[in-house]
């Protein structure tokens, strides 16, 4: 692990961000995206995800990108396997999902500009719930460097 | 060996041309994992259990050279890397999540092996030459490393390389856009540019140094 990622958590734990309104149900916490170099379209945004009653991760979308997918990878064999999620991300209730390295990420597609490590990215994010009803959560995430380690892939299990 | 138990074992051609065959590549690749990762090896002989963490592929009659142009235009191959340990990783840079961990994982690596750190070349060959202009892919790795260098090639050489390598790649449409399945393996080549080592994408930096030492120990 890199020394890099220690200063950047340490600073990225500061981030807790929660969302409009009284009737706010989604929480998402430790929200951050990998930095990219100019020309780069694409990168990725992490962050834990909590639905108090349950829902799904549907959409988002970002003044920084053209597009917002939610994603999933996945090792099949020896090969990375990306895929935008069917229907969305399933939050089960009171329990937080794990966007990381290595699983789900939100896909920041079509990149405007470069992102740049210590700027901070707005992303609103748009959570279905159990009765259909959408609400969009505004997170704002720090960028991290391009070269932030992931935890170690020990033991995939997709 | 976490991975084996969801391969397809039996196909062992491939038509590289077409889709179908890209698949096939993927299965013939995956099959090659399983047998290096028997007790007997692949049943070639030269395979060998125990002494690296990485898969052996030592005598493997695939991914015995590439050439492809570094950001400055030079054409490169094995030969410019003699005397080091070549760690190639095929990817893109429009990846989130696998390029830059096996990257980072690669500076690690090399911290970890110290001064030995210095007689080690990573390469990053791109299977997205249409958008991995030489100019993004050297922006690009050298974020990672000043030393490290991004090779590419037209899209006829790229699918030529990565047959050669049993690199699977395709392309993946997502929304107007599109994202690249790949295999996520990095090739290690000791310092006479033998390819030696198939290193899984699972394996820690320790692992890995412990394999590059070995094989700049000669081993």
């Amino acid at each position: 692990m890199n020394s890099l990622s220690f200063r950047t958590s340490a600073i990225v734990a500061l981030f807790a961000v929660w969302v409009n309104g009284a009737w706010a149900q989604v929480t998402v916490k430790d929200p951050w995206v990998r930095g990219t170099v100019a020309q780069q379209k694409a990168t990725g945004m992490f962050a834990h995800i909590t639905s108090t009653n349950g829902g799904k991760l549907v959409a988002g979308s970002s003044p920084v990108a053209g597009v917002v997918e939610i994603h999933e990878m996945a090792m099949q064999g020896d090969v990375m396997k990306m895929r935008a999620i069917p229907g969305g991300l399933e939050l089960p209730a009171g329990k937080a999902v794990e966007l990381k390295p290595g699983g789900y990420h939100v896909m920041l597609m079509e990149l405007r500009q470069q992102l740049k490590e210590g700027e901070t990215v707005p992303v609103t994010l748009v959570i279905e719930g159990k009765d259909g009803k959408r609400e969009s959560v505004e997170v704002k995430a720090p960028v991290k460097a391009l070269t932030t380690q992931a935890a170690p892939m020990q033991g995939h299990k997709h | 060996m976490h991975g084996a138990k969801r391969v397809i074992a039996n196909a062992s051609r491939f038509d590289p041309s077409g889709r179908r065959g890209r698949r096939l590549w993927l299965a013939a690749a995956a099959a090659a994992v399983v047998a290096a990762c028997s007790p007997q090896g692949s049943g070639d002989g030269r395979v060998t259990a125990g002494k690296f963490h990485a898969i052996d592929v030592t005598g493997a009659d695939y991914g015995t050279d590439f050439r492809l142009a570094d950001p400055q235009g030079r054409e490169r191959t094995l030969a410019d890397f003699r005397g080091k340990a070549v760690l190639l990783f095929f990817g893109f840079t429009q990846c989130p999540d696998v390029c830059p961990t096996a990257l980072s994982r690669a500076v690690e690596v090399m911290r970890l092996l110290g001064d030995d750190g210095t007689k080690v070349q990573v390469l990053f060959a791109t299977v997205d030459p249409e958008r991995d202009t030489a100019e993004l892919l050297q922006a690009y790795t050298t974020t990672f490393h000043p030393s490290f260098i991004g090779l590419r090639t037209d899209l006829e050489r790229t699918r030529e390389t990565a047959k050669h390598f049993k690199v699977f790649f395709a392309k993946v449409p997502t929304g107007s856009s599109y994202t690249m399945d790949h295999t996520a393996m990095t090739y290690a080549f000791d310092p006479q540019g033998r390819l030696r080592l198939a290193i899984r994408h699972s394996a820690t930096a320790r692992e890995v140094a412990d394999d590059v030492g070995l094989l700049l120990k000669g081993r």
